[in-house]
This record gives structure tokens, C-alpha cells and sequence, in this order.
């Protein structure tokens, strides 16, 4: 048996001590928990009635257009408050076009400059290029708008668009008078808008690639873009996917600056230089104006088609995203 | 069995489906330290935090039996895990000092944030808590201006002690207080248990043996959710009655 | 690991000498391409940042941050009740959104993490994800139509609907990274559940919960959409909650659209007063502590 230095004996019996003293009285208090736990549950619960709420007051507001006009309403070519016949094609169209246009231009611009981050920069610089992209996230939509009107219009309208409609007219996409405004402008100010978001999930997703698939192929003497593709983007893909589509989805809704620089038209043309119009955008430009119920419900429907359609969009790209990262995002402190 | 003493019968805990702990019964003896010894996974620690009731903090986790504290079942209908955790206290494996409040606020929080009311004699108990705890001297300048978090590994513990006694619990639990640290540290907490079992029923979870006996009148060992055994530490250590104590107290396994 | 092999070899791999002409070339014109991004990015933000100053600052004086608009075509004048209005208005909207947002945050972290919790934080994501005229059209419909007038009040509770999901995100963050065992410490005294909430958890995660309600303050003190049906814009002063009310993004967007030069220039000082306060609140966050915007816009 080994060695053991043992406590001293004590006898066993009664022991002289003192009362333990009860130090908080027989207070005989109900527990506040039950309580304090349903007071922050209303305050999480407060979120899903106010989504219900949204839905809901959307619906019923929309009822008068929906039962007057049906699915037409979403076929229709015109735009008529004077005679009562209202049609949200041409605002369908603009919302689209704008938003892929935004996309076609943000995701490489976006992707590109996440991997810069992750991948390529110099750690002294990190803090601060990752800080100035959250920055063009935080600029006001309206400022946006702004800078749109009187600064990249006038860029757009007397180079930007004369050239491409110099070398891509063929193509049937650059026809028209350069105004400066329009489904383009408007494209352009919502790429600007959505590269925050976009990057800033795609690093995160980025971020959550382990290493040790990273450090698998560029054992295999990979070069640093071959390492990107192979190892970051490829096990990153769903969640990049997911980034997309969480910039999509902000596109699509996105109203002040779109407003101030698409040009406010309600047609559908092939031509991007053309002025255009967005459902965010009659919303905001017509609404305190419109006069009638039949008026109203119909800019209610067209909201509740905004709900719904950023609704599908950003519940697709969250569970894409969450997937990646399981649930809470990995901290981007890069 | 003197006051003071804890009675278990037939205490079962389980996790979720796994069951952890299987009818334990144990006279744990008053105003003496008992320790508990075992290897990895025995489910010493489990046994510890049913006896305060922490056990039911997962969600997953439940237990079933009666332990008696002087005469309250503790897990009698009637009696809430709250009212059970200010008559037994609890130290923990890593020193879990509040971070936001000083050394003062730390020892005095258990009376504070339970509603204790006479604002000058606070300062007597913390003196107190603090004395008891060996760690008096050491702060008495600092009170109220070094943070709990600001101490060092052994004396951060001293303060979680100190916090505890506070409340003047009547029985101190104890898991593995001493792992965490190093040997001076560990030798100045076992120092102060021999002062403190005067006035409370210690309870203490060791994976070390040579602790257990330096302090320890009673031991019990438990084996894969069993106590296996129970007695004198000397009893226990010189002249094991089980074959399986004996294995473990001679090294042959854990 | 088959596939990057096969992938490697299909990229033409140049066998013995190392890394061949073709896939160096891609290598550095991928390298480039990613450098190019980042300065293409960080263009525009450079751009507007200073055209911003350079176009405002000229208007900032004394008379933009104490007179209210003076009629058409008048020179003078300034937006002192738009600063005025946003100021009442985003007080309104952090009185409702800032309790509910953390009591929903606390509720997520510490009672919420299961099935329920799930779907509430779901929820809280998606509403996050609502265009802004979409909760300022229904913020008209049940206030304002029930009112029978514009307020600021409705615009303050639109504003704050927009508010509560990235607090309850951000306090629920930071309430997780307050470790268990201070929780276990705080439960083993006997203190209970909601005390320990309160007094020791919530404490410890305070400077975090702090910087996430600037967060999303700043993100909602720019909004313009949720305000146009609901706080309406005022040209006068205004100090009742229940009356059209002027704000800051407002009036620079009515201005911004109108044809007069006069009132362009102001929107240009606007901007820069609203650049300023919001800007200026992200980099104090972001210098003071390592938080990014990123839980804020997503």
C-alpha cells in the first residue's frame, strides 16, 4: 500500500458550534422567474407578430386590387391611375433587370475584393480595407440616391453610356438617348450597395474553410489562386451562393436610391439606358398621391409582392448561409 | 449522525438517457470533511451537484431520490432549487470570480443579489467570509478597487471560497478546487479546511488521493456511478474493504 | 483527396520543373484581378466620402443648424428642424426598439436555445431582410390611418421595427460569450435565474450590448423609406410626436428631387451632417472595440 499522511482523528458526537445563521430570512418570496422569463420572451415573441402583422395588413389592404384584376395584375403592361387599370409588369421587369445588373457587376467586384481580404492582404492593412468596405454599407441609401443624381449621372450620361453604345449597341441592350438615368444608373448605385453585403458574408463564409483543406492542396505545390479555387471556394460554394442571393435579396428591395436615379417611367424596354421603374419605387413616388382605394390597394398589392418575393430570397439565402456556418457566423474580426 | 450531516437515499441522476448515477445511499457525517474520490467518469462530480441541485441546470439532466439536509428533503416537492443553493454552496473546479465586481462585491454578492438588506454589518461579513477563506490579509487594502478578476489563480479561488461562505452555508461543496492550481496554492487551501470544517460539512470531489487523506476523515469511492465504498479515510486507505478500492488506491488503475 | 489532384493535373500541370508558364500566368492574373476588386471597391466609397465634404461643407454655417427652410427661391435658411425631427424621432424608436430588441436578445441567449429559439432567431433574420417602404406602408396602414394623421410617433415605431431583430442578434452575441461558469457561480449562491440574468450576466456583456445598440442605431438613423408615409416631413418646427414631423433624410431627399439649386446645396450640407453622425458612430465602435457592421447590415 503506498504511503499516505492521514488528517488528524476527531471525535464523532455533537459538536460545539454556532447556529448557522440564517442569513437571508424566512423571506418566503414567489420566485420572479417565471415572470421575468415571459417578459423577455414577449420581447422575442414581439418579432414573429410583427412579421404576421406585416403579412396580414398587406393582404387585406391588397384585397380590393386582388380580386379586381386577379394574376392580370402581374402581366399587365400598363400603368394607368386616370383610368383605373393598373398592371405591375413594367415594375416586375425594372426590379429584376435593375437588381441583375446590380449582380453582374457586385458578385466579382464583391468575391474579388473578400478574397483580397482573406487571402492577399498584408496584415497591417487588414483592419483597415475590411473597415472601409463595412463603411459603403453604412452610407444612407438616400445619400446614395445623392451622389447618383449629380455625380454619377452626369459620368454616366456623357461617357459612360455614349461608349457603350458605341461598342455594345449591337447587342440591343444600349439603344436609346444617354440620359444619365435609368435601369443602368440605377444597376450601377445598387452594385455599389450590395458589395458590402455580399463580401462581407462571402469572408465569412470564407473564413469558415478550415485550414487544414486549405494546407491539403497546397501541399499538392498548388499556386495561391489554385489553393482559392480548389480549396476556399469549393467547400465555400454553398455559402457564397448563399452571400449572393442575401444581395440579391437587398437589391430588390432597396428604394431611396433607386428611386432618385431610375428615371421613374413605368414601361418595359429592351434598351438598359432606358428610364425604368421599380415596385419599390412607385411605392414611394405614388403613394402619398394616390387617390382612390382601387389606387391604394393596387400599391398594396405590389408591397405585399415586395414582402413575399424578399421573404422566399432571404429565407434561401440564410439557410444556405447557416449551413456553412452553422448557425452563428464565425466572429469576422479580419 | 451529528447535525448537520447529509443523508442520501437511493439517489439516481441521469443525462438524458445515459443514466449517471445509480442508487446512492451515503451518511455524509457533520462539521467533518468527506471526500470523494474516483476515477474519470465515475460520476463523483455528478453526485456533488445533486446535493445542491446544480445538476438540474442542463437541460437534459435529471435526478431522482431524497438527500436530506439536516431534515429537509431536498428534493421534496415543496422545496426550490434557490431556497436548497443558499443552505449548501458550491466551489468550482476553475475559479469563476465575477468579472465586473470588485473583491468586495464578489464576496458580497450572494447576500446582495439576494436581498440582504443591512447595509454596515455587510462589511463585517465580507471581513469575515474573507478571513475565513485566508485571504483577509492579503486584499483588506484593495477592497473595493481591484476587480475579482485581477487576482491570482489561488487567490481568485480563495475569493470564490470566501463568496461562498458568505451565505454561511452549512454544507461547503467542493469539486476538485484545487486542480486548477499550483501546489502552493493547493497547500494553502487545504490549510484553511482544517479551520473551516468547525463550523461546516465539507464535501470535496479529488481525483487525488494524497489530498484526500491529508484532509479528509471520511472517504467514499465511487466507481461507474456506484459508491463502492465508504468509510474512515485511514479505514479506507490501509485496510480497503472492496477489491476494486483497493485496486485504486494502489494505483493499479485510474 | 482525389478531386484536387485531378483538378491539378487538368490545370496543366507542368510535371518535374515546377509550376509551368500557363498556370503561373493565371496564378498572377488572378492575384491582379483580386487587388483590382478591393481598389475598384473602395473607389467609390473614396469618392463620395469626399465629393460629400467638399459639396457641404461650403453650406454648413450657423443659420443650417438654427433656421428651419425658408420659402422658395429665398436664399438662407437651413434644416434645423429636420435635425430636430430626426432627433425626436429616433429617440421614440430606441425607446420602443432598444428594451424589446435586448429583452429579445436575452430571451434568445439564455432561454432560447432550441427549437424555438431557432425559429424566432429565423424570424428576427427575415424581418431584418424586409425592404424598409414595405414596413413603412404598413406602419401607415395600422398608425396613421387609425390616427388620422402623420406622426412622428408612427415613424419612430417603424423605425424601431427595423431596430429590434439586429439588437436582439447583437445582445444575444454577446450575452453567449459571457462564459458558463459565471453563470454556474451566480446559480451555486443561490441567487436566482433572473437576478443572475441581470445583475451578473447581462453586466458582463455590457460593453458589447452597448456598441450593438449604436450599431443598429446608426443604421436606422439614415433611413429615409419607412419615414415617407409615416412621419411625412414638416417644413415648420415641430415638437409633437403626434404630428408630421420634418428628419433629416427626408428633408435631403425632398430636396434632392426638387429643381432648385438653393435647396441642392442644403441637401449636399444635409448628407454631410448625416455622414458625419453615422460614420463618426461606426469608426468610434469599430476604433473602441474590434466590432464590425457586418451583424448590423446582414
Amino acid at each position: 500500500m503506498p504511503k499516505f499522511q492521514f488528517a488528524e482523528p476527531r471525535a464523532l458526537g455533537p459538536v460545539a458550534v454556532a447556529a448557522p445563521r440564517r442569513v437571508v430570512g424566512p423571506r418566503s418570496w414567489r420566485s420572479a422567474d417565471p415572470g421575468f422569463r415571459a417578459a423577455m420572451a414577449a420581447c422575442s415573441f414581439s418579432l414573429l407578430v410583427t412579421a404576421i402583422l406585416i403579412f396580414w395588413e398587406l393582404l387585406s389592404q391588397s384585397k380590393l386590387s386582388l380580386h379586381q384584376f386577379g394574376f392580370r395584375f402581374f402581366a399587365g403592361m400598363n400603368w394607368d391611375p386616370v383610368s383605373g387599370d393598373f398592371g405591375a409588369l413594367p415594375f416586375i421587369y425594372g426590379t429584376l433587370v435593375s437588381s441583375l445588373i446590380a449582380l453582374v457587376v457586385a458578385v466579382p467586384l464583391a468575391l474579388g475584393s473578400a478574397l483580397f481580404i482573406t487571402e492577399l492582404c498584408p496584415k497591417r492593412l487588414k483592419g483597415t480595407v475590411s473597415f472601409l468596405l463595412e463603411l459603403l454599407a453604412a452610407i444612407p441609401s438616400v445619400i446614395y440616391g445623392l451622389w447618383g443624381i449629380f455625380v454619377l449621372s452626369p459620368l454616366l450620361r456623357q461617357y459612360a453610356e455614349p461608349w457603350l453604345e458605341t461598342y455594345f449597341g449591337w447587342t440591343g441592350l444600349f439603344e436609346g438617348p444617354p440620359f444619365g438615368i435609368g435601369m443602368f444608373a440605377a444597376g450601377m448605385i445598387l452594385a455599389i450597395m450590395i458589395i458590402p453585403i455580399i463580401g462581407s458574408v462571402a469572408r465569412e463564409v470564407v473564413l469558415a474553410v478550415p485550414m487544414s483543406q486549405r494546407e491539403g492542396v497546397l501541399a499538392l505545390g498548388a499556386t495561391r489562386w489554385e489553393v482559392v479555387c480548389l480549396a476556399v471556394l469549393r467547400n465555400a460554394r454553398t455559402g457564397i451562393l448563399g452571400a449572393v442571393i442575401l444581395g440579391l435579396g437587398r437589391a430588390l428591395g432597396e428604394t431611396m436610391a433607386v428611386t432618385m436615379v431610375i428615371g421613374n417611367t413605368p414601361q418595359v424596354s429592351k434598351s438598359l439606358l432606358a428610364p425604368g421603374y421599380s415596385l419599390a419605387s412607385v411605392i414611394a413616388n405614388e403613394f402619398s398621391e394616390a387617390t382612390g382605394d382601387l389606387y391604394l390597394s393596387a400599391l398594396f398589392e405590389i408591397g405585399l409582392v415586395l414582402f413575399l418575393i424578399t421573404l422566399i430570397v432571404n429565407g434561401l439565402a440564410r439557410v444556405l448561409v447557416w449551413s456553412v456556418t452553422r448557425g452563428m457566423p464565425a466572429r469576422a474580426n479580419v | 449522525m451529528t447535525s448537520g450531516g447529509i443523508r442520501v437515499e437511493r439517489l439516481n441522476a441521469w443525462f438524458g438517457d445515459k443514466q449517471a448515477l445509480r442508487d446512492i445511499s451515503i451518511n455524509i457525517e457533520g462539521y467533518h470533511t468527506t471526500a470523494i474520490i474516483g476515477p474519470s467518469g465515475c460520476g463523483k462530480s455528478t453526485f456533488v451537484r445533486c446535493l445542491n441541485r446544480m445538476h438540474e441546470v442542463n437541460p437534459l439532466a435529471r435526478a431522482g431520490g431524497r438527500v436530506f439536509i439536516g431534515n429537509t428533503d431536498i428534493y421534496a416537492n415543496g422545496t426550490t432549487p434557490v431556497e436548497v443553493r443558499r443552505r449548501v454552496g458550491m466551489v468550482f473546479q476553475k475559479p469563476n470570480p465575477f468579472p465586473t465586481m470588485s473583491i468586495y462585491d464578489n464576496v458580497a454578492a450572494g447576500l446582495k443579489l439576494n436581498g440582504w438588506e443591512r447595509g454596515r454589518r455587510l462589511g463585517e461579513v465580507v471581513e469575515q467570509a474573507l478571513r475565513r477563506a485566508a485571504l483577509w490579509d492579503e486584499v483588506k487594502d484593495d477592497l473595493k478597487q481591484k476587480s475579482g478578476a485581477s487576482l491570482s489563480g489561488g487567490q481568485q479561488q480563495r475569493l470564490c471560497i470566501a463568496r461562498a461562505l458568505a451565505v454561511e452555508p452549512e454544507v461547503l461543496l467542493m469539486d476538485e478546487p484545487a486542480s486548477a492550481l499550483d501546489p502552493m496554492a493547493t497547500a494553502k487551501i487545504e490549510d484553511l479546511l482544517f479551520e473551516l470544517k468547525q463550523s461546516v460539512t465539507v464535501v470535496i470531489v479529488t481525483h487525488n488521493m494524497q489530498q484526500a487523506a491529508r484532509v479528509a476523515e471520511f472517504t467514499g469511492f465511487f466507481l461507474m456511478g456506484e459508491l463502492v465504498e465508504f468509510d474512515r479515510t485511514e479505514q479506507m486507505f490501509t485496510r480497503p474493504r472492496d477489491k476494486r478500492t483497493e485496486d485504486y488506491v494502489t494505483g493499479r488503475f485510474g | 483527396m482525389k478531386t484536387p489532384v485531378n483538378a491539378i493535373r487538368c490545370t496543366g500541370w507542368a510535371g518535374k520543373n515546377g509550376i509551368g508558364i500557363a498556370r503561373r500566368l493565371r496564378n498572377n492574373i488572378a492575384m491582379g484581378a483580386m487587388v483590382m476588386s478591393a481598389v475598384l471597391v473602395i473607389a467609390p466609397l473614396i469618392m463620395i466620402l469626399t465629393y460629400l465634404a467638399a459639396r457641404g461643407a461650403g453650406s454648413l454655417n450657423w443659420a443650417f443648424f438654427t433656421h428651419i427652410p425658408t420659402p422658395v427661391g429665398e436664399n438662407g435658411g437651413g434644416m434645423a428642424n429636420a435635425i430636430a425631427g430626426s432627433g425626436m424621432i429616433l429617440l421614440i424608436a430606441s425607446a420602443i426598439g432598444m428594451p424589446i430588441g435586448i429583452g429579445s436578445g436575452v430571451f434568445l441567449a439564455e432561454y432560447g436555445r432550441n427549437r424555438l429559439g431557432d425559429i424566432l432567431r429565423f424570424t428576427a433574420d427575415v424581418l431584418n431582410g424586409v425592404p424598409s417602404i414595405v414596413l413603412g406602408v404598413t406602419a401607415y396602414s395600422l398608425l396613421v390611418v387609425t390616427q388620422k394623421h402623420f406622426s412622428a410617433f408612427a415613424g419612430g415605431v417603424a423605425l424601431a421595427i427595423m431596430m429590434i431583430p439586429t439588437i436582439s442578434r447583437s445582445t444575444e452575441e454577446m450575452l453567449l460569450m459571457v462564459p458558463h461558469s459565471i453563470r454556474e457561480a451566480a446559480l451555486g449562491l443561490g441567487i436566482p435565474r433572473w437576478r443572475t440574468i441581470v445583475s451578473v450576466v447581462l453586466p458582463a456583456a455590457k460593453s458589447g450590448i452597448v456598441t450593438g445598440m449604436m450599431l443598429g442605431f446608426s443604421r436606422v438613423a439614415g433611413e429615409t423609406a419607412p419615414l415617407l408615409f409615416t412621419a411625412f416631413g414638416n417644413q415648420f418646427w415641430n415638437w409633437s410626436p403626434t404630428r408630421p414631423t420634418a428628419a433629416l433624410p427626408l428633408q435631403i431627399y425632398t430636396y434632392a428631387i426638387s429643381p432648385f439649386d438653393e435647396w441642392h446645396r442644403m441637401a449636399w450640407a444635409g448628407a454631410l451632417v448625416l455622414i458625419l453622425l453615422i460614420v463618426g458612430t461606426v469608426a468610434v465602435v469599430r476604433l473602441v472595440t474590434a466590432r464590425s457592421l457586418y451583424k448590423v447590415m446582414v
